[in-house]
């Protein structure tokens, strides 16, 4: 790996993880009270309309079958793809990167932006720069760079993480917004107001000056087309196509997993994103390009960054159908409460808890794979059909391995899991076992009681141990025809109902 | 039919009642019901957490332990989403072609209690009556892993005397997940707190679902809050009759 003099050595230029656990940054998350309620909002409001424009829709669901088969052909043949995609590139005047990770991609974006002579350039959001934390490089080479999305811009003004992939600043509220306006954009009128209109009035006049000075630009991509080397960037505000066409420079930084085969696959996709991201039926600006025009340049910088490792395992490998809708954060009861930041990541929610880990290797992120209750709405929603549950139990086990690698003692954990299997494995061992928790009935009843069930007792009672097993009172009278009265009355009285009695 | 009731490893040491009540009411229909004592549990809680492994020996003996019946009913869509996907991938997984093809024969046979009467027995009033005010809350493996769809709410419709309010935001998970509610016990905390609001806004006496699991986490946030609703197990109002009252 090479670095180059004033990049930040100190930590790898992914944005895709921290040193705090899930449960840990959650914390925080779930204490906002105002975070919660504009994620609520947010979100409840976009299922919504997500859900009416995806009905409208009768072959749905045969357009996430293609979704998800069209990715899973080009990831099958991903070698053959990408070079007929470099060709394409090159045939259309355009120049080809490949970058192993975030420090290659990172060094060629600014090489490539010190040989134009300038030290500004304005970027159309894009979660591939985002995740190699481009910016900050950067900036660390002494090149300002502007973000254009206006959500982005929030984030960026504010010296913030985003939290959301489609709505990065969706955890700041109009009033927040406008107070970071006010300290920290150039020229504004002090007399701003918290109507959105007035802000976007700023933002826009903020965007114009630095669009029309600019003229170097990065872009992300939303898809590349392997056999005409087109790239297709997918946006609401038109920021983006202000940046695709004004200036001299564009670079764009591709995950190698954004290709699809042909022109024709984007029929597919162009119907599937909209609806699940903004639940729209289509999206406002969709830009298109081919090549560059004259007196332009124009750069692809095509990055790993952990793809190819995600590739090469089949139980995890469909992470890379993914194409960063956000509809699974939308719905994902997790996601909601714990806010986005809780996953350490620049891909939160569901998708980032599965895909985070598979990019940086599950050592560096092991507890996002437990940051679900496994619901299924993800995977239900997903316009790809990326079964994310199954992915983070899969992922769960490669946690369980590397651990248990790395500590030749079991943990509790462990421990306690073999232990329960032993016990499960033998008719024998699990009457008794169940023998000793009906004799140990007061254990509930304990003032403190011993990891993990403290962790349970903080906001929940405990169940009551019954007097006799199913299988005891089984062998006693159950087998014989006579089952005694079983029903729950609630008028009966039993004032000891904790869960099902 | 040669019929099997695999109680979950739960309802056996915690919430035998339920267990019961599934005996009654496949009972009154007619059917003869037998509880294998081999059984266990289905492993789900270790592969769920990590431990596919450890759960692989649970697969065998569930399907040693199963296999000679007809068909097995459990009063969890839980466990039995578990047994008809779980136990396929972790046969695949350990590469285990003759166990695969033995689990896939009895994940077949092996059913929800809302499936087991109304696709196989084709029933959906079995003669209970339960005069309370009851909302219903779908379990996010029944709703999405087995796709029970509104079988139990077929079957609770047509209980006499039951007053079924509507759960908002039913769909939403009620935050247990297995180990998820011990390992991310705040954000667990954070959505049954929801779905608690959700359960209290419909004023009901009793919140039903089809899984003990579900209803100890929430009966267990209930009871901690003192709000005076309490759970009952779709099975036990199922199982309940005029006469016994
Ligand atoms: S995983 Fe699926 S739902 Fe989530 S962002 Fe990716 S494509 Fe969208």
């Amino acid at each position: 790996m090479t670095t180059f003099l004033g990049m930040p050595t100190a930590s790898p230029t992914t944005h895709l993880r921290t040193s705090e656990s899930f449960p840990q940054a959650a914390r925080s998350g779930l204490a906002n009270s105002q975070q919660r309620h504009n994620l609520r909002a947010a979100t409840t409001t976009i299922r919504a309309k997500r859900a009416d424009v995806v009905a409208e829709l009768d072959d749905w669901e045969e357009l996430r079958a293609a979704g998800a088969a069209i990715k899973d052909h080009t990831l099958a043949q991903l070698p053959h793809y990408l070079e007929l995609f470099e060709a394409a590139v090159i045939a259309n005047g355009g120049t080809v990167h490949w970058a192993r990770d975030g420090d290659e991609a990172n060094e060629i974006v600014t090489r490539l932006v010190r040989a134009t002579g300038e030290t500004e350039v304005v970027k159309v959001k894009s979660m591939a720069t985002e995740e190699i934390g481009l910016n900050e490089a950067l900036t660390a080479a002494g090149i300002t760079a502007t973000e254009t999305d206006l959500a982005e811009l929030i984030v960026q003004l504010g010296d913030d993480r985003p939290s959301h992939i489609l709505v990065p600043a969706i955890h700041r509220n109009r009033s927040e917004i406008r107070d970071i306006f006010l300290g920290n954009m150039q020229d504004v009128d002090p007399a701003l107001t918290n109507d959105p209109e007035v802000l976007a009035g700023a933002a826009r006049v903020h965007l114009r000056r630095k669009f029309l000075s600019a003229k170097v630009a990065i872009s992300g991509a939303n898809f590349g087309v392997a056999d005409t080397g087109t790239l297709c960037v997918v946006e609401s505000e038109g920021n983006g196509r202000m940046c695709l066409t004004l200036p001299r420079t564009l670079i764009t930084v591709m995950g190698i997993e954004k290709l699809v085969p042909t022109w024709r696959d984007l029929e597919v996709y162009l119907q599937l994103l909209p609806r699940s991201s903004t639940g729209e039926r289509m999206n406002p600006y969709t830009s298109m390009w081919t090549g560059a025009t004259e007196g332009q340049d124009f750069h692809v910088v095509l990055l790993d960054n952990g793809r190819t490792a995600t590739l090469a395992d089949p139980r995890g490998r469909s992470a890379l159908r993914c194409i960063r809708c956000s509809a699974c954060l939308n719905v994902c009861p997790v996601y909601e409460r714990a806010g986005g930041h809780a996953y350490g990541s620049v891909y939160p929610g569901p998708i980032g808890a599965v895909l985070s880990p598979q990019l940086t290797g599950v050592k560096d992120n092991p507890s996002l794979p437990f940051a679900s209750s496994l619901c299924g709405a993800c995977y239900d929603v997903c316009p790809v059909a990326i079964d994310i549950p199954t992915m983070l139990v899969h992922l769960r086990e490669e946690v369980v391995l590397s651990k248990r690698t790395q500590h030749r003692l079991p943990t509790a954990e462990s421990a306690s899991m073999s232990a329960a299997a032993w016990t499960m494995t033998s008719r024998r061992r699990w009457t008794a076992a169940l023998r000793a928790m009906s004799l140990g009935r007061s254990v509930t009843r304990l003032p403190a009681l011993p990891p993990p069930l403290s962790a349970w007792v903080r906001s929940r009672d405990l169940p009551q141990p019954p007097r006799e097993s199913l299988r005891d009172w089984w062998v006693r009278e159950g087998s014989t025809d006579s089952a005694a009265d079983t029903a729950a009355d609630p008028d009966a009285g039993t004032s000891d109902a904790r869960g099902p009695r | 039919m040669r019929l099997a009731l695999f109680a979950t490893c739960l309802v056996d040491g915690l919430f035998p009642d339920v267990g019961k009540a599934t005996v009654a009411v496949l009972r009154r229909l007619g059917q003869e019901v037998e509880f294998p004592l081999e059984q266990t549990c289905c492993g789900q809680m270790h592969v769920n957490t990590g431990y596919g492994r450890e759960a692989y020996p649970l697969v065998r003996r569930y399907v040693d332990t199963f296999e000679p019946y007809d068909a097995v009913v459990t009063p969890s869509g839980s466990c039995a989403g578990a047994i008809r996907h779980q136990h396929l991938e972790l046969a695949r997984q350990f590469g285990d072609e003759a166990l695969l093809r033995r689990v896939e024969s009895i994940a077949q046979r092996t059913y929800e209690l809302s499936e087991f009467l109304v696709d196989v027995l084709g029933v959906t009033d079995v003669g209970a009556s339960y005069p309370h005010r009851v909302t219903y809350h779908p379990t996010c493996h029944s709703l999405r892993v087995l796709r029970v769809g509104d079988r139990p709410l077929q079957l609770l419709r047509a209980v006499d005397g039951l007053d079924l309010v509507e759960l908002p935001d039913a769909d939403t998970c009620c935050g247990f997940g297995g180990t998820f509610a011990l390992k991310n016990s705040q954000t667990s905390t954070a959505m049954l707190a929801d779905k608690i609001r959700a359960i209290q806004s419909t004023d009901a006496q009793m919140c039903v679902a089809g899984d003990a699991s579900c209803l100890m986490h929430i009966g267990g946030g209930m009871s901690r809050l003192s709000i005076g609703t309490e759970t009952v197990h779709l099975a036990q109002i199922l199982a309940s009759t005029k006469d016994a009252r």
